[in-house]
């Protein structure tokens, strides 16, 4: 059952603040979905290969060449705050 | 008949025989989208005037959804998080597009991250239906189905995660591709679910779906899910003939659920194609009432993934909370994904990161992949028997706006028909066939196996030259 404090430990996990006069809103989605995918469960799948990708295409690689890519000035045209070259970001280290 | 009512074919003949200049048609088209656009919301941004940045044989006005990515131009997948960003370079299909001589006219709404099958939930307002403006266009692409229907765009682009090309074609009454996966080079789109998202094409036409396919297919080193095999002359798949075509009718497509307009106009539309040579046979596909538990646990996993890079670091929009909760840099994180995202990104967001967490991988994602396997293979046996599968797009005609986005799970349901081409990676178009008795537009869906969107085009093609339905516009 998805309660109030799942949301919250999702919310955690997926970068996302919840506020309290939503998760119960989310929460009654997340069951109500999550309660219809449990009609997968009739499905005996024990020998069935999971499918990632729907074409038999492997090991895809490009040639080692090096060739134009965005200067930094460029990267950094819309960034939202930058310092020497870089973006930058509120202190992660105290 | 007005420019804007014409489709591209027509356009450049016009512009051959010297009846029309290239700049007078995007400036009628551009006249129509200032007439319109505040009643269907279908354009959030558009040029002053259309440049065509190079010569070629396609001088034709075309909007992009929002998710598509070209260079110093504002790209926001409809949401208020990519607030103010400028890509730094194009995607691919713009490259090829501008190559081809076409100019962009402006961008088209669509559901935030695509995650929508209405146009409802994006940050710029919900987008109209043309056929009635009380009415949902479709989504996740309603901008660009609404924007073709209204006249404002002779041609559009669409991405199609779970049908979200398909379903607002069928809405809107105008054709919508989705390539097979990897067919077209998704450099420069923004990511919702990596494993089926594909661009395709939105037209007035079939003739024009094939002129604009053959502009945007091909294979590109810098899209490892392209597929390095030659693109055809699509417009050469435009023959009037079905005769030796076998067609297989799925009995799991034809449920109850199905509004009977939609279910007799997509029966008529059969009988059309029998009548002209067809052979019509039953196919079964036993997994479909799988599909859409199997996309939402896929495809909300994907995006989950996808939508972590979008955290205030880079570019858009970037948010602190008042006081400090956790720490200076987390709760940046945390407070501008909780105001950038709207309500159906956070719980797909949640719903992808928990099907993926610790303890409910195995029961639920896993499991969902496995399923899929079974859904791919359905097709895989019912293309042995036929060369194309025809169905209805959607279950119903254009819903009322409002009328599900309190119950997300019915709005997920609305795209039972077209999830399953998406998780089995083959081609399928949707072509008008017909209206409701409110004067709807319903929408044929005919898919093929991979590789074959000559197939779809040439059925799609001797369909739609015995029949009246393409020749329609939404009175506005």
């Amino acid at each position: 059952m998805v309660d109030i404090k799942i949301v919250q430990y999702i919310g955690g996990l997926s970068r996302l603040h919840i506020e309290n006069d939503k998760a119960s809103g989310f929460a009654k989605n997340l069951e109500d979905i999550l309660q219809y995918a449990q009609k997968l469960d009739t499905l005996d799948v024990s020998n069935v290969k999971p499918t990632s990708h729907v074409l038999n295409v492997e090991n895809v690689f490009r040639d080692d060449v090096v060739t134009p890519s965005l200067t930094q000035e460029e990267a950094l045209a819309f960034a939202i705050e930058k310092h020497n070259g870089h973006y930058k970001v509120p202190k992660v280290i105290e | 008949m007005n420019v804007y009512d014409q489709t591209a074919h027509q356009i450049l003949a016009g512009i051959k025989s010297g009846v029309i200049t290239k700049e007078k048609a995007a400036s009628e088209v551009l006249g129509r989208l200032r007439a319109v656009n505040a009643r269907t919301n279908a354009i959030i941004r558009h040029v002053d005037q259309v440049s065509f940045v190079q010569d070629g044989e396609c001088p034709i006005p075309i909007v992009l959804k929002d998710n598509i990515c070209v260079t110093g131009s504002l790209t926001t997948c409809g949401s208020k998080i990519l607030e103010g960003f400028r890509p730094p370079y194009s995607a691919c299909v713009v490259e090829k597009l501008l190559a081809s001589g076409a100019g962009i006219v402006g961008t088209a709404n669509m559901d935030e991250f695509a995650f929508g099958s209405s146009t409802e939930t994006s940050a710029y307002g919900a987008a109209h239906n043309p056929w009635d403006l009380e009415r949902v266009p479709g989504g996740s692409s309603g901008g660009s189905a609404a924007a073709v229907a209204a006249g404002e765009a002779v041609w559009a682009l669409g991405t199609d995660t779970g049908g979200s090309i398909r379903q607002p074609a069928s809405f809107c009454g105008v054709v919508g591709m989705k390539p097979t996966y990897g067919r077209v080079s998704r450099y420069g789109l923004i990511a919702f679910g990596s494993s089926l998202d594909q661009i395709g094409p939105f037209t007035k036409d079939v003739a024009d779906n094939a002129l604009l396919l053959k502009i945007i297919a091909g294979f590109d080193g810098r899209d490892s899910t392209s597929v390095n095999i030659p693109v055809p002359d699509y417009t050469q798949s435009l023959v009037k003939d079905v005769k030796g075509l076998t067609f297989g009718i799925p009995k799991e497509y034809f449920i109850d659920g199905i509004e009977p307009d939609v279910e007799f106009a997509v029966k008529e539309a059969i009988e059309v194609l029998k009548k002209a040579g067809a052979k019509i046979v039953p196919v079964s596909l036993p997994y479909t009432e799988y599909a859409v538990a199997v996309y939402y646990i896929v495809a909300t996993a994907e995006a989950s993934s996808n939508l972590a890079r979008f955290d205030g670091v880079e570019y858009g929009l970037r948010r602190t909370p008042g006081a400090l909760r956790k720490t200076p840099i987390i709760d940046m994180y945390e407070e501008t994904r909780a105001q950038g995202f709207g309500d159906e990104a956070k719980r797909r967001i949640m719903l992808g990161t928990y099907v993926l967490s610790a303890g409910y991988y195995d029961a639920y994602y896993l499991k969902a992949q496995k399923v899929r396997t079974l859904i791919k293979q359905d097709f895989d046996r019912a293309f042995t028997a036929c060369d194309a599968i025809l169905s209805p797009t959607a279950p119903t005609t254009a819903f009322r706006i409002g009328e599900k986005t309190a119950d997300p799970l019915s709005m997920y349901l609305s795209d039972i028909f077209t999830i399953p081409a998406n998780l089995a990676g083959i081609p399928a178009i949707s072509i008008p066939c017909g209206f409701d008795k409110k004067k709807l537009p319903v929408g044929l869906q005919i898919m093929a196996k991979p590789f074959a969107e000559e197939t779809l085009l040439r059925v799609a093609y001797a369909y739609e030259q015995l029949t009246p339905w393409h020749k329609e516009r939404a009175s506005l």
